[in-house]
């Protein structure tokens, strides 16, 4: 559904190259599929579907302008996959910060010259 | 400042890096020692590990077996490859939810950082889509969470 991230479909959509570049390019402004095409030295139909991949995920949207329907990055998408990422790290950042603790409370076998207690 | 980054290299890498303050041999033995890992190898609060089977010898098996307490658990079975005390790991792990995940192939180096270790764990998945999967569920497994730096994109 156009719009609405969907996590599967989006980290599907960001592990091929191509989109990611497209990705990149619309970070910096709206384009047109014939504007994004150029750069990639690919057909307008190749950059299309792989478009069509990106608004599929909700990580890109277009508007109507006149006979254009130049892309752009949907913020709202982008912003909830941050947001999930960083709950992932936070999740994996949990079991390192036991693991601290469990170096810290572990017996050094013993102290090599020149360490402090 | 955060100890910890996670990163996509390819198409099927993931690579996580982490800074402790013990040394190598230390954070070896805390990925290596069943009673060790149960502390801490544990992912999202309320869950524990009941059986942690790590027979850390070329070809043994690892097998860890997570619960939330309320019926709802997971397990992880997988074989070591190479084992270089105390500097590297190379093992293969699935999970089972309950169905097995592809295999996930997992470099951990342990290098002397100062005082303390530098932690790199390299992740090799079979292919990008099994990458993605393992991301977007990654939460949910607790412990293969992953971390992509959208650079430049927001």
């Amino acid at each position: 559904m156009s719009g609405t991230l969907n996590l599967d479909t989006a980290f599907s959509a960001l592990a091929d190259p191509t989109r990611r570049a497209i990705l990149t390019r619309l970070a910096k402004g709206e384009a047109t599929v014939m504007e994004l095409a150029k750069p990639f030295e690919m057909t307008q139909p190749a950059i299309s579907q792989h478009l069509k991949v990106l608004e599929d995920a909700g990580l890109v949207a277009r508007r109507v302008d006149g006979t254009k329907r130049p892309r752009r990055l949907a913020k709202a998408g982008i912003a909830a996959m941050d947001q999930w990422l960083a709950m992932l790290r936070k999740a994996l950042e949990k079991n390192y910060d036991r693991l601290d603790e469990v170096l810290a409370g572990m017996e050094q076998p013993k102290i090599k010259r020149g360490e402090k207690r | 400042m955060s100890k910890l980054t996670l990163k996509t290299e390819g198409n099927t890498h993931v690579v996580v890096t982490r800074r402790f303050a013990a040394p190598p041999a230390a954070v070896y033995r805390a990925h290596t020692d069943p009673k060790l890992i149960q502390k801490w190898l544990l992912g999202p609060e309320g869950w524990t590990m009941p059986v942690c089977i790590n027979d850390a010898r070329s070809g043994r098996k690892i097998r860890y077996e997570w619960t939330n307490g309320k019926g709802r658990g997971f397990h992880l079975t997988g074989e070591y490859l190479e084992l270089e005390p105390y500097s590297r790991i190379v093992h293969v792990e699935r999970m089972h939810l309950p169905d097995p995940t592809p295999e996930n192939q997992v470099e951990t180096r342990f290098d002397t950082d100062g005082t303390g270790t530098l932690m790199t764990m390299r992740m090799t998945l079979p292919d990008a889509q099994t990458r993605a999967a393992m991301l977007a569920t990654g939460m949910e497994r607790g412990m293969e969470a992953s971390y992509v730096r959208l650079e430049g994109m927001i």
